[in-house]
């Protein structure tokens, strides 16, 4: 006679991470399954926690500037961006024409590379070996730019507050358009591997489906915001650096599932390619600084800045006491707010779908947990 | 330059509606916002994702001012998809008050609260699940309170979960 009270038990609580290979980083994941089937999950973060908003308070606004980059680090040159616009907007500032011109190219530029290691990364989650490889491959070309631009190549700190450090290389637009030229028939490449593979449609369609209504409770925005139907980009619906001269469209989705949020994606990449080859064909002569003074005290207030980061709606709320460190930096992290919807997506759903809705969800923990 | 008195359309809607708990609507740096009665918060923001269209609740933080009586800012920050419009709330609250949670408006908010519950100790009445988020959940003290120091740290919880005398 097999135990009655074991056959009884249908609920089996398992636990995933925080060191596990598909959750990209150390995110914990309780979950709470009926055989297959997940009832519910419970999210434990904070693994990475280095209190980046306290160490702001302890620090000049120029000193804090590349502790931004540690957040997302796959996105680090969007961080840079929104905190740089942040401060300006407290100083009442703008970037010179060409420095905002250098930011789109770069912020582009680093959409598709953290577009590229979601992709890269998403599809070795459901089992695809080969577009990772593929993916990194081609990001090493943006790193390249990165690198020979600023000198490093994830943790950036490309720009400044009121403009750019650098002025370009010789020959940056050159290697620019040389990517633009060579990177669409990769984009076609990786749609080859996956986009009617059999196996990738039967893993992605109607998987960890989020429609518009959740999407808005959840506070969700980005890429997954937009695959739900959802045409809202921060570049369009309240532009900043200049992102209104360019002609691009918002791809959207319809059903909010894991099918949806890779073909927006995907698509995105090919509108980033666009912006792109639209800026580096106008970049203006003159200066890249802003008149801003040597010390940084902007005057008491406070300002809210939110940029569309790769990832979704990433904020930054900087209140200044007048003296030479922001009296609180708050960062409104589009990862950790996401990921607040993963048991939304994946309850009823399947074990196995829960890797695919944390791939699809693109988080980064660095962000998540600041 | 200083905050000014903001005056439109959804300020006198608000001060309609809302009348006495609206304390000071402004705008500084083109940005719109109100200063609050802690007790109105949950209604004035369900009106205004009700009403006014405000259906995502971009964050809420808070902002430590030891000197005051009052001594935390809670910040609600909002944005309508429709009118593409953001607002701010806040609202001045003193130490150990309990603001009412508002979850039941903005699902979203059930993780923000607990972040400045985890960071400030600031408690949420009514919140479905309010532990800590990021720090571990036997630590003591909330370290985004301007009277924590950078280098404090809960030394019991570092000897006794890491085995050593200090992480610095």
């Amino acid at each position: 006679m097999p135990d009655a009270t074991f056959l009884d038990s249908t609920e089996l609580v398992l636990n995933m991470g925080p060191q596990h290979p598909s959750t990209h980083g150390v995110l914990r994941v309780i979950l709470k399954l009926d055989g297959e089937k997940v009832l519910g999950t419970d999210c434990v973060i904070g693994y990475l926690h280095r209190g980046v908003e306290k160490i702001a308070e302890n620090r000049t606004y120029v000193q804090f500037n590349p502790y931004v980059d540690r957040m997302d680090y796959v996105a680090a040159v969007s961080n840079g961006l929104g905190y740089c616009l942040a401060i300006e907007k407290l100083l009442n500032v703008e970037a010179p024409p060409r420095a905002q011109v250098v930011r789109v190219i770069l912020a582009e530029l680093n959409r598709i590379a953290s577009h590229l290691v979601w992709l890269g990364t998403h599809a070795l989650d459901i089992g695809a070996l080969t577009p990772v490889f593929y993916c990194f491959r081609e990001r090493e070309a943006v790193l390249n730019i990165f690198e020979k631009y600023c000198g490093a190549r994830l943790t950036t700190h490309a720009f400044r507050i009121g403009g750019l450090q650098y002025e370009l290389y010789d020959g940056f637009e050159r290697e620019v358009k040389a990517f633009c030229d060579m990177f669409p028939a990769k984009v076609d490449e990786y749609e080859e591997l996956l986009t009617r593979n059999r196996i990738w449609v039967g893993r992605l369609v109607n998987v960890g489906v989020l429609n518009a209504q959740d999407c808005k409770r959840y506070g969700v925005t980005g890429p997954v915001l937009r695959a739900a139907g959802v045409e809202w980009d921060l570049r369009k619906a309240q532009p900043y650096s200049g992102y209104e001269k360019y002609d691009f469209r918002i791809p959207a989705g319809r059903n909010g599932d894991t099918y949806d949020r890779y073909t927006v994606r995907m698509e995105e990449v090919r509108q980033s390619l666009c912006i792109i080859r639209q800026a580096v064909e106008t970049i203006p002569e003159g200066p890249i600084m802003a008149k801003v003074p040597k010390v940084i005290k902007p005057p008491v207030g406070e300002a809210y800045v939110s940029i569309e980061a790769p990832k979704g709606e990433l904020g930054y709320y900087v209140v200044s006491d007048g003296s030479t460190q922001p009296y609180r930096v708050r960062v409104r992290p589009p990862s950790f707010v996401n990921l607040q919807a993963l048991d939304r997506m994946v309850r009823g759903g399947l074990v196995a779908d829960v890797v695919a809705v944390i791939g699809t969800l693109d988080i980064v923990l660095g962000e998540v947990d600041r | 330059m200083a905050a000014t008195p903001w005056e439109g359309e959804l300020e006198q809607e608000l001060k309609a509606h809302f009348g006495e708990s609206i304390i000071q609507p402004a705008t500084y740096l083109g940005q719109n916002f109100a200063v609050v009665k802690p007790e109105a918060v949950p209604s004035i923001i369900a009106w205004l994702h009700d009403a006014a269209k405000f259906d995502y609740l971009v964050d809420i933080t808070a902002v430590d001012w030891p000197k005051r009586p009052e001594r935390f800012d809670l910040v609600y920050i909002l944005y309508s998809f429709s009118r593409n419009e953001r607002l701010r709330l806040k609202t001045a609250i003193a130490d150990g008050y309990r603001p009412q949670s508002i979850v039941a408006t903005h699902v979203t908010a059930n993780w923000l609260e607990r972040e400045v519950f985890d960071m400030f100790g600031i408690e949420f009445a009514g919140h479905p699940d309010l532990r800590r988020i990021l720090m571990p959940e036997d630590w003591q003290g909330h370290p985004l309170r301007k009277d924590y120091s950078i280098l404090e740290q809960d030394k019991h919880w570092v000897q006794d979960h890491l085995g050593i005398e200090s992480g610095q």
